[in-house]
């Protein structure tokens, strides 16, 4: 089972929330998916709006757990103020902490996510950091008490999958001990199940599930898609080589040429 | 007073953070607030006296990836 600060799950998938149809087809998608965690987000609510007390009625229905996000927030101020705000309106110490430092590609500001995370980490929270595949900053982010890591696959929305595998597997190799999660980039389960191949605990997603032609049968597959990858690291994969290498015996075959 | 709450001004009675969330139609409901950039508390919330000017972040449970 995979193990986030002591916290046991059996699903390997964690799920955002955002973007689907309808209110029904994300209830079902997270259904289909298995997930136990979905990212969850705060956003302004006016004094005759309801949408933010209805979505939370449906998060509660469906007794998962929620990882809010700090998403949208460029500065460690407003990362800080909104996790103190998730934190008590979600009862929960854990935070997906986003800091973002460049508008198109939305890459983490790793100086400021360093910063932001020694503050959280410091206060209580149990920080889930958004961040890259950069070895130097994932070791600050555990110094600053980070004990999950969530580098991205590829820039949020983007359904391009894993962009560095090289990056990725340096930093399995580099925290054998530390939870990895492979956040946003994939856009379908073979990109899940390649993160999970390459030994990661888990895989974060939401664009791809909730913006494919049928929500429901692509968190399906991307379940699908996790448990593959998971058993196939766990069976430990041949090693590529170069030359071909007959399958079938080559001892005994009839001798049937001139 | 004048506050600016999510950037829409409104008049308001002097008082503190949680009358005037009551006044404005938040009672009873799941949010969380700030005040000039500053998270409050929801228990802080009735001994936070507004001034005017004071700027409102009022939010709520939404859809995030």
């Amino acid at each position: 089972m995979a193990s986030f600060y002591g916290v046991e799950l059996k699903s390997r998938l964690l799920l955002g929330t955002s973007r689907y149809p309808s209110p029904a087809v994300l209830e079902r998608a997270v259904k289909a998916s298995g997930a136990e965690v979905v990212t969850v987000s705060l956003r302004r609510e006016s004094g005759a709006g309801r949408a933010g007390q209805a979505f939370w009625s449906l998060i509660q229905s469906m007794g998962v757990r929620v990882l809010p996000n700090t998403a949208g927030c460029h500065s460690v101020k407003e990362a800080v103020t909104t996790a103190h705000m998730a934190r008590e309106l979600f009862d929960t110490p854990w935070i997906k902490l986003e800091v973002i430092g460049e508008a198109d590609t939305l890459q983490p500001d790793v100086f400021g996510l360093v910063e932001a995370a020694r503050i959280l980490s410091e206060e209580g929270f149990e920080v889930f950091p958004y961040t890259t595949e950069d070895l130097v900053v994932a070791e600050r982010l555990v110094e600053a008490g980070c004990r999950v890591l969530m580098p991205w696959g590829a820039p949020i929305g983007s359904a391009r999958g894993l962009n560095n595998v090289y990056g990725l597997r340096s930093m399995r190799a580099h925290f054998p001990n530390i939870p990895l999660v492979v956040d946003a980039g994939l856009g379908v389960p073979s990109h899940a199940a390649a993160a999970m191949e390459l030994g990661y605990d888990a895989v974060l997603l939401n664009t791809a599930v909730a913006e494919a032609g049928d929500p429901v049968e692509m968190a399906r597959a991307f379940a699908l898609g996790v448990e593959a990858g998971r058993a196939a690291y766990l069976a430990r994969p041949m090693e590529p080589r170069d030359m071909a290498v007959p399958s079938t015996p080559v001892i005994g075959k009839a001798a049937l040429g001139d | 007073m004048r506050i600016f709450l999510n950037d829409d001004m409104h008049e308001v009675s002097p008082g503190t953070l949680a009358a005037a969330l009551e006044s404005l139609g938040y009672g009873g409901r799941k949010i969380a607030t700030a005040v000039n950039g500053r998270f409050v508390a929801a228990a802080a919330r009735p001994r936070t006296e507004l001034a005017d000017g004071d700027k409102i972040e009022v939010v709520a449970p939404m859809q995030g990836g």
